[in-house]
């Protein structure tokens, strides 16, 4: 697999590059089914998708609930993978209770389908889209991506998802779109957890529109080239990989696209230990331990703690985008 | 029951934890640490060290509410078994969590308050550990009963590092305290109980 670093390439033109080589793709493996079923979920869109026709389809679960011809990705890294039981039960998703083991045991009869995301705010497109709206025009990619918490630990996650650039550009920002504030299911039936106030429900979080935009910015659909289960944030959710794991916000219902910037969960929850930026900085402690170091899930009982890396080694990506903040202030 | 099978009863009782620690560590009967091993040692043995340590503060309400005497008998063996699990807990920390690794350690000790406020538990407990023997209170007298009053301060200190370890959800730290309240609260009722009787009988 060749590993590219694009730095002179726009991320319009990367994201297009991709899209158009799973179209092809589809043309020659899956034809009429996925093209109808395309078709059928953009005819209930309330806009036209901005990037490819509705006849290049998207390539949703096969029969056996695996995601077919997966575009694999230049920003994957070739470390290995966490397993998927270790992925899949050890999560924070306090919806569903605040241990570990909570979201997989309290989520397991979640029904992520049918779904909807409601978008509104400064864009030309508001609407209120189903899961399959929110994906039919989009190559689903496998994303090989370090997830790092801010409590010191990390995975290697395979996300399966579509690129976020693409996907909030069908909603048309306007100039004024500073911000892109996403929101959580909010279902005390459906997610026990939000029956007790730990956190101010629903859960919020957002980017800078150039965070947003950023190629290396994912809407997650999938595990190791699986759907979501529910405790991973079915059926959508967020990752950015260079940011502390409580930017990745779960279950997303809601984006609205803002002028001003949100307050977001864990921000209002403890100001001086969560910021809205997050950046994974080794730097800049927690005030209640260091960021230096974490621990990496999967190595064992008796290994050490690794280095953290600065963006959690995505500076490349995204080092630009900061360039004159100051990160210790804006934590 | 007799002290004897009361102090065997405890001991039993006091070990099911551990031996569930061991076994999970050794993946033996199904069990396992889960996917992050190190935390889950640490915040298990801590867990059981504070459980412990309440339970031996409500020995002496338990035995003035039931006429029991012999409950006192397992004071010392719930003490030190305390005492084993937070030396568990300390021993994961250095060990497994820091590696033994003195800078980050140090650090620790003197940038994060709820460490320090841990650390000044458990090197408080220690004496207590060292003197948990008939040869230490035959020799120490009276001063022996004064210093085991250090548990109570211990057990605050317990309590508070608990508290500011969690991230958010204070629900359990929150019902350790009430129980250490009580606990707490049962004692200087008493004291107080005391010095209004021997006032009156003047």
């Amino acid at each position: 697999m060749l590993i590219k670093r694009p730095d002179d390439i726009r991320p319009s033109d990367i994201t297009s590059e991709s899209v158009y080589l799973n179209r092809r793709a589809l043309l020659r493996a899956a034809g009429l089914s996925v093209g109808g079923l395309a078709a059928a979920a953009c005819g209930a869109a309330d806009s036209a998708p901005a990037t490819t026709p509705a006849s290049d389809g998207p390539a949703p679960p096969r029969g056996d609930g695996k995601f077919a011809d997966l575009v694999k990705s230049p920003f994957s890294t070739d470390e290995p993978l966490n397993s998927y039981d270790d992925i899949t039960t050890y999560n924070n998703y306090y919806e569903f209770g605040t241990g570990k083991a909570d979201p997989a045991r309290n989520a397991r009869n979640f029904e992520p389908l049918p779904w909807s995301v409601r978008v509104s705010g400064e864009c030309e497109k508001p609407g209120t889209y189903s899961y399959e709206d929110i994906v039919a025009p989009h190559a689903f990619e496998e994303r090989i991506y370090r997830l790092r918490c801010v409590e010191a630990w990390s995975m290697v996650v395979p996300w399966v998802g579509i690129s976020m650039a693409d996907l909030l550009k069908r909603f048309a920002p306007t100039s004024r779109a500073r911000y892109v504030v996403f929101q959580t299911l909010q279902d005390s039936d459906r997610m026990p957890g939000q029956r007790r106030p730990v956190l101010n429900w629903p859960y919020t979080e957002g980017l800078t529109i150039a965070e947003a935009m950023n190629p290396l910015t994912l809407m997650a659909t999938g595990i190791y080239g699986k759907p979501l289960l529910p405790q991973n944030g079915a059926p959508l959710r967020l990752v950015v990989p260079w940011k502390y794991g409580f930017k990745s916000i779960k279950g997303i219902v809601d984006i609205t696209f803002s002028e001003n910037r949100p307050v977001t969960s864990w921000e209002e929850a403890a100001p001086s230990e969560y910021g809205f930026y997050a950046n994974v900085n080794p730097r800049v402690d927690h005030p209640r331990w260091s960021q230096a170091r974490h621990r990496e899930i999967g190595a064992g009982l008796f290994a050490d703690k690794v280095p953290t890396l600065m963006f959690n080694g995505y500076g490349e990506q995204v080092a630009d985008l900061y360039k004159d903040l100051d990160l210790r202030r804006n934590f | 029951m007799t002290p004897r099978a009361l102090k065997a009863l405890a001991f039993a009782l006091a070990s099911l934890p551990l031996i569930k620690l061991v076994f999970d560590t050794l993946g033996v009967a199904g069990g396992s640490l889960g996917a992050n091993p190190v935390e889950s040692l640490l915040h298990r043995a801590g867990w059981w060290g504070l459980v412990l340590l309440l339970v031996t503060l409500a020995v002496t309400p338990a035995r003035d509410l039931t006429g029991q005497t012999a409950l006192v008998r397992t004071r010392r063996l719930l003490g030190l078994y305390a005492f084993t699990y937070v030396l568990m807990h300390v021993l994961v920390y250095t060990v497994l969590d820091q590696r033994l690794a003195l800078g980050p350690i140090v650090e620790d000790i003197l940038r994060r308050p709820y460490i320090t406020v841990g650390l000044g538990a458990f090197l408080l407990l220690i004496p207590l550990a060292l003197t948990s023997n008939d040869a230490s209170r035959r020799r120490l007298k009276a001063r022996w009963t004064k210093l085991h009053r250090l548990v109570y301060p211990i057990a605050i200190l317990g309590v508070w590092h608990y508290w500011w370890q969690v991230k958010q959800d204070v629900a359990q730290p929150l019902i350790f305290a009430a129980v250490l309240a009580v606990l707490l609260g049962y004692r200087l009722l008493k004291r107080h109980r005391r010095t209004k009787r021997q006032s009156h009988a003047r």
